[in-house]
């Protein structure tokens, strides 16, 4: 049997997420193909390390239920079919679950066998190692547990598929990217947060400068993005995004699990709180009880200087 | 309008508790405050408001487990659903598939898949986590889905939904009759009141066996193994700003500056 990765294409390229999960897929040691939506996308996807082959669909954007019906069309070729756990993945892998009668798992975080993976529940309280027995299981993977694919090393054969027809009672009206300082969220080193805390959107303006400025990516917690401070595609948590950047500086969170759920694997957290006792601080590396206006002001001071020096 | 709306519903570990692994190796939630999934009061919530406008003409919860998952039942009721529906699974511990399955068995064996215009649920249940139903539920009728919802309104024979994705937000218009889940966004749940309560409790609820409907319910995942993860190790409080850079490392911490 083989496992199928549905590709991402983003800025021109494999999106990193993709080599992340035909990482993950290739730890099952069966041969894993990629589906790619373009011929540019196809003879990229041939060249990464890994890949045995790579579909080309004849369709470039399917919303998500017409790739559930391409997927249902060719799923008995195999055991897995897998993407990234993003927005696409999870609405048309469930969908194509069900087409095909299978199972469908979201959010892995590790591969213990071909049929065996582990994931969290209770907002990663409980981490779980889940048996398959599904012909072919769709999921949805973590992309920050896994190292990336290399890019090159690969030789893929590219098969055509055929055209399907588009399901056409679902029409994308309007797409809107969220405002955002500094870098993306999923993939930065360093991510800059902010929560309740800060008070206004106008601090948080200014944490997303001091994001700019140190080349990181600004997060929020839930409770920035309900009051208004931050944009929904900020939000890092149980419901929002899941991170792990090399360092992760959270300025006024509290720290509630379903955050903690989304940024916990990151190598060093620091947090910068008035409360002494927020529960931040059980899983921060460093942490400064103190006034984070003070903290935030002095490191884009360092970070503008250093800017400057270079 | 006779459009009805069908809200599916979990009862959940309560989203305050802390879940443990016990002596047995699994998570014993007896004991534990259980709530509505967050994600289904909000869409309780939105379905209400969709009626009180006039656009829908009812709303039904459902839920399927044993019969100690009424009492979110009566919680949807008290904030004003018209009737509950629990689907009795007994001793099947049915996957995201098979909950799928009873509900569209359901709905094309009761009133009929037709006489819905739109099933509402949350967008993922706060204790596995995985958000698979809606859009398993989409397939099973052939209807177009719109998952993780901020906003919807009515758009002629359809809908017009407003999601969040990876950078922002999309808006989809969806025709004919759809399944949408919600993000916590989409509506502020009402409180519950006292005489509400008391109300909930004179109207209908239903009780369905899952054997009723002839399908197979066992699920294809089972869960091996579970643990706690690993604790962080302790952290250490510094001072201010200088030290923390001391601690990190200046070269660390400003890595990507200008890069």
């Amino acid at each position: 049997m083989r496992s199928l990765v549905v590709g991402e294409w983003e800025d021109g390229a494999i999106s990193d997420a993709t080599l992340r999960v035909i990482r993950a897929a290739s730890e099952r040691g069966v041969p894993v193909d990629v589906l790619t939506f373009s011929s540019t996308m196809a003879d990229a996807a041939a060249c990464i390390e890994g890949v045995a082959r790579v579909l080309l669909a004849a369709d470039e954007a399917p919303n998500p239920e017409t790739l559930a019906a391409l997927l249902q069309r060719i799923a008995s070729d195999y055991s897995m079919i897998a993407t990234s756990h993003r927005t696409a993945g999870r609405s048309a892998l469930p969908r194509a679950a069900a087409l095909t009668g299978n199972a469908f798992l979201a959010d892995i975080t590790r591969v213990v066998s071909a049929q065996r993976f582990v994931r969290g529940l209770y907002a990663g309280s409980v981490v779980a190692t889940i048996e398959s027995t599904s012909a072919t299981l769709f999921a949805t993977f973590r992309t920050s547990s896994f190292a990336p694919a290399s890019r090159t090393g690969g030789a893929a054969s590219i098969v055509m598929l055929d055209a399907i027809a588009p399901f056409a009672a679902t029409v994308l009206i309007d797409r809107q990217a969220a405002a955002q300082n500094g870098r993306d969220l999923s993939s930065a080193r360093i991510v800059v947060a902010g929560g309740r805390g800060l008070a206004s959107k106008d601090n948080m303006d200014k944490l997303g400068v001091l994001a700019g400025n140190m080349g990181a990516a600004l997060g929020a917690s839930r409770a920035a993005v309900d009051a208004g401070y931050a944009p929904n595609a900020a939000q890092v948590g149980q419901t929002g995004k899941t991170v792990a950047p090399d360092i992760y500086l959270a300025f006024g969170i509290s720290g509630a699990i379903q955050h903690l759920a989304g940024m916990k694997d990151s190598q060093i957290i620091v947090a910068v709180n008035k409360d002494p006792d927020a529960p931040i601080f059980s899983v921060a590396d460093y942490g400064i009880v103190g006034d984070l206006f003070d903290v935030m002001g002095e490191l884009d001071a360092h970070a503008r200087a250093m800017g400057n020096a270079q | 309008m006779t459009m009805k709306i069908l809200v599916p519903v979990k009862r959940v570990v309560d989203a305050n508790v802390r879940v443990r692994i016990g002596s047995a190796g699994t998570v014993d939630t007896t004991g534990l405050k259980m709530s509505l999934n967050p994600f289904d009061e909000c869409a309780v919530e939105q379905a209400l408001r969709l009626r009180e406008a006039g656009i829908a003409s009812s709303v039904t919860v459902l839920t399927c487990g044993l019969p100690v998952c009424q009492d979110v039942l009566r919680t949807a009721l008290a904030m004003g659903a018209d009737d509950a529906v629990l689907i009795d699974t007994a001793s099947a511990s049915p996957d995201s598939l098979g909950i799928a399955r009873l509900l569209h068995a359901f709905m094309i064996t009761d009133a009929g898949a037709d006489a819905y215009g739109l099933v509402l649920c949350g967008k993922q249940a706060i204790d596995d986590d995985i958000g698979g139903v809606a859009a398993m539920l989409a397939a099973l009728l052939g209807w177009p889905q719109a998952l993780n919802a901020s906003a919807i309104e009515v758009a002629g024979r359809g809908w017009l939904v407003t999601c969040g994705d990876d950078a922002g937000t999309a808006t989809w218009r969806l025709d004919g009759p759809a399944v949408v889940s919600a993000d916590l966004r989409l509506a502020d749940p009402r409180r519950v009141t006292l005489p509400s309560i008391v109300k909930a409790k004179q109207k209908p609820l239903r009780t369905l066996d899952a054997a009723t409907y002839s399908f197979p319910l066992e699920a294809q995942t089972r869960i091996v193994e579970m643990s706690e993860p690993a604790v962080r190790q302790p952290g250490i409080k510094v001072a201010d700003t200088a030290a923390l850079l001391g601690a990190i490392g200046s070269q660390r911490l400003f890595q990507n500056v200008g890069a």
